[in-house]
């Protein structure tokens, strides 16, 4: 059995309601993560991946919000913490890192600033020593000649070097989780694996909790000690990193490790999964999967009108497919 | 930096030769001759066109348009403004006090506008929606679209006549009072109004959500984050407003009898004054180019990423 969970989401929905409809972005999403674990979360864009990450910091803005379900972290329920509270939780408890690492970092504020700033409210340092720890972190996250990048501007960074200073920041103060929403799509790729390395490298060192969230399953691969599927809102599949590149239940992870190029494997094409993503405006009340998937026909109009619950493939592997209810 | 702002300076004198071309030129376009404009009435014919050949001299005035141009730029280099057709005395002279008192309303004016509309944007911004937003925007709605004058007159009405908190002629520091609460009232609605939208647009920046992601409260996030940006997008508006106001507010320096450059402006031209017509322009314009200038160099200072390599 795993260790007590650092992170256990119950049945969590994020809409964002607006005059056009209600999109039902996050729908009902079970999640558990142990500390120091790490957690892919992969899925393709506009499945809710970006919003339930959003969710477990309570960052969702409006006109999105949380309408149901619960975020137990550490014991806490973070649905229901104050301002205050939540706002301790993201400077010291979790931390989060985006696509965009230039634009997430202030243009007109100094890098060694911005580093300092959760030091200096959280870690009640002094401006002094904030700044000294700064250049240490920027050192730790491989940045050469911190002390002078400190005092440069986001402009003055590369992709690259801009995403090491969001780790630096975010994990500045050894948060038990720290969320990195698809943080290398937007660099180069030989900067992608330095910085998914540095992800990994520093996240054991502090004994940090990971929860990447990306649609590259290559990366996953490489990272992660479980997976997350999600599907039109929901968790799909969920399992060890093993299990689930060995035994897919799901006929739509099933596709998408058939759309991946695998190295030293020789196909003729990849596989694509036909069809697109469904509505996310109208409520699905089967599963979100059966207009694209191919054992619908065989299957039969249960999948169209009643949503399969997550059913155990093994003890650690579960999916929501009616086809592990049929023995 | 330097390099940037020495050919931001150098662009500024195609701009002043300009302005000094066309203040040069109201001699020609005042429909009254400016000699006949100053004896009108007062002398005989006979008396009039010996008078009139010896002033023209005087003025260069029967000299080539462009060595009288070469007299004009000389004189305003040395400060020389000319002599005031009606107050015979030095233009600079009257000017002088006149745009200190000028530039004493517009610093209070646009203090009264920052102080008011900065704060309202960004609480109408940061309760977006809110019965806060909409009384704020209503309120600003309205300051944009009444007229000045009318604006002037009510504030009279309610507070030296109603409330008689103020003499409806006061003299002193409180003469400024009501001038500058009616500028700084009507400049408030635009800065609030764009307060507001730059801050919306600031709050939905990548960078923002970022910072609510290492845990800054909500009110270093507007604070910190957001308003320096923000204040930048209202910089240039500011300027803009610094620089028409410097040119004199006519309606309102004249409703208050406010001795500016505005009423002075009005004065001159009722009195065909051509020389102090032509040094208000010229002051007005002057002003003008050197706020701009300064808000260039301004941007550069405070924003980092400006590309103060091109100009």
């Amino acid at each position: 059995m795993r260790e007590a969970a650092l992170l256990s989401v119950r049945g969590l929905a994020a809409h964002f309601v607006t005059r056009a409809g209600t999109l039902r972005a996050v729908d009902g999403v079970d999640l558990d993560l142990a500390s120091g674990e790490v957690l892919g979360l992969v899925g393709e864009s506009g499945c809710g991946k970006t919003v339930l990450a959003l969710s477990l910091m309570r960052l969702v803005e409006p006109p999105g919000r949380l309408v149901a379900g619960s975020i137990t972290f550490d014991g806490n329920d973070v649905t229901a913490m104050d301002t205050r509270t939540i706002t301790r939780l993201r400077g010291r408890g979790m931390g989060m890192i985006f696509q965009q690492p230039r634009t997430s970092l202030d243009p007109v504020i100094r890098i060694g600033n911005q580093i300092a700033e959760p030091l200096i409210s959280h870690a009640g340092m002094s401006r002094a020593a904030a700044a000294r720890e700064a250049i240490a972190l920027l050192e730790a996250v491989g940045i050469p000649g911190a002390e002078a990048k400190a005092r440069a501007y986001p402009h003055e960074l590369s992709g690259g070097q801009a995403q090491r200073v969001m780790i630096a920041i975010a994990l500045a103060l050894k948060p038990r989780l720290l969320i990195a929403d698809e943080p290398t799509t937007s660099l180069d790729v030989t900067v992608q694996a330095q910085i998914l390395a540095l992800l990994r490298e520093r996240c054991r060192a502090l004994g940090t909790a990971l929860i990447l969230v990306t649609h590259d399953i290559g990366v996953v691969a490489q990272l992660a000690d479980r997976v997350a599927v999600m599907y039109a809102g929901r968790i799909v599949e969920q399992g060890p990193v093993g299990d689930i590149f060995a035994a897919p239940a799901h006929p739509y992870t099933q596709g998408l490790l058939q759309s991946a190029p695998v190295l030293g494997r020789r196909r003729e094409r990849l596989a694509a999964i036909e069809g697109n993503i469904p509505d996310l405006s109208r409520p699905i009340p089967g599963c979100a999967f059966a207009p694209r998937c191919d054992h619908r026909p065989t299957m039969g109009e249960r999948c169209d009108r009643e949503m399969p619950p997550a059913l155990a493939v093994t003890p650690a592997h579960a999916a929501r497919c009616w086809r592990l209810a049929t023995p | 930096m330097g390099g940037y702002i020495a050919r931001r300076i150098l662009l500024v004198i195609p701009v002043v030769i300009g302005i000094l071309l066309l203040t040069f030129m109201v001699r020609a376009v005042i429909p009254t001759d400016a000699v006949t404009a100053m004896y009108e009435g007062q002398i005989t014919d006979q008396e009039a066109e010996a008078t009139t050949a010896l002033i023209r001299a005087k003025f260069h005035l029967d000299r080539p348009w462009y060595i009288q141009f070469g007299y004009y730029v000389r004189d305003v280099a040395r400060g020389d403004l000319g002599e005031s057709v009606r107050l015979r005395r030095p233009v600079s002279e009257e000017i002088g006090y006149r745009y200190l008192n000028t530039l004493w309303l517009t610093l209070s004016a646009l203090a009264i506008g920052i102080g008011i509309g900065v704060p309202a944007g960004i609480i109408a911004a940061a309760r977006k929606d809110t019965w806060m937003d909409v009384t704020a925007m209503t309120v600003g709605l309205l300051g944009i679209s009444m007229p000045a004058f009318f604006f002037g007159l009510l504030l009279i009405l309610v507070f030296a006549v109603w409330l008689q908190i103020v003499p409806v002629v006061p003299r002193g520091g409180a003469a400024l009072l009501l001038p500058a609460l009616t500028l700084g009232l009507i400049e408030a609605a635009p800065i609030s109004r764009l307060a507001r939208s730059g801050m919306i647009e600031m709050l939905r920046r990548d960078h923002i959500r970022a910072a609510r992601a290492r845990g800054m409260s909500e009110a270093a996030v507007i604070m910190r984050h957001a308003l320096p940006g923000t204040l930048l997008g209202i910089l240039t508006v500011v300027g803009l407003q610094f620089g028409q106001l410097l040119g004199g507010a006519f309606i309102i320096e004249v409703i208050f009898g406010w001795r500016g450059i505005g009423e002075l402006a009005v004065k001159a031209i009722q009195w065909r004054d051509f020389a102090l017509t032509q040094a208000i322009i010229l002051v007005s314009a002057g002003s003008y180019v050197a706020i701009n200038l300064a808000i260039d160099i301004l941007y550069v200072w405070i924003d980092p990423r400006v590309d103060y390599t091109r100009a």
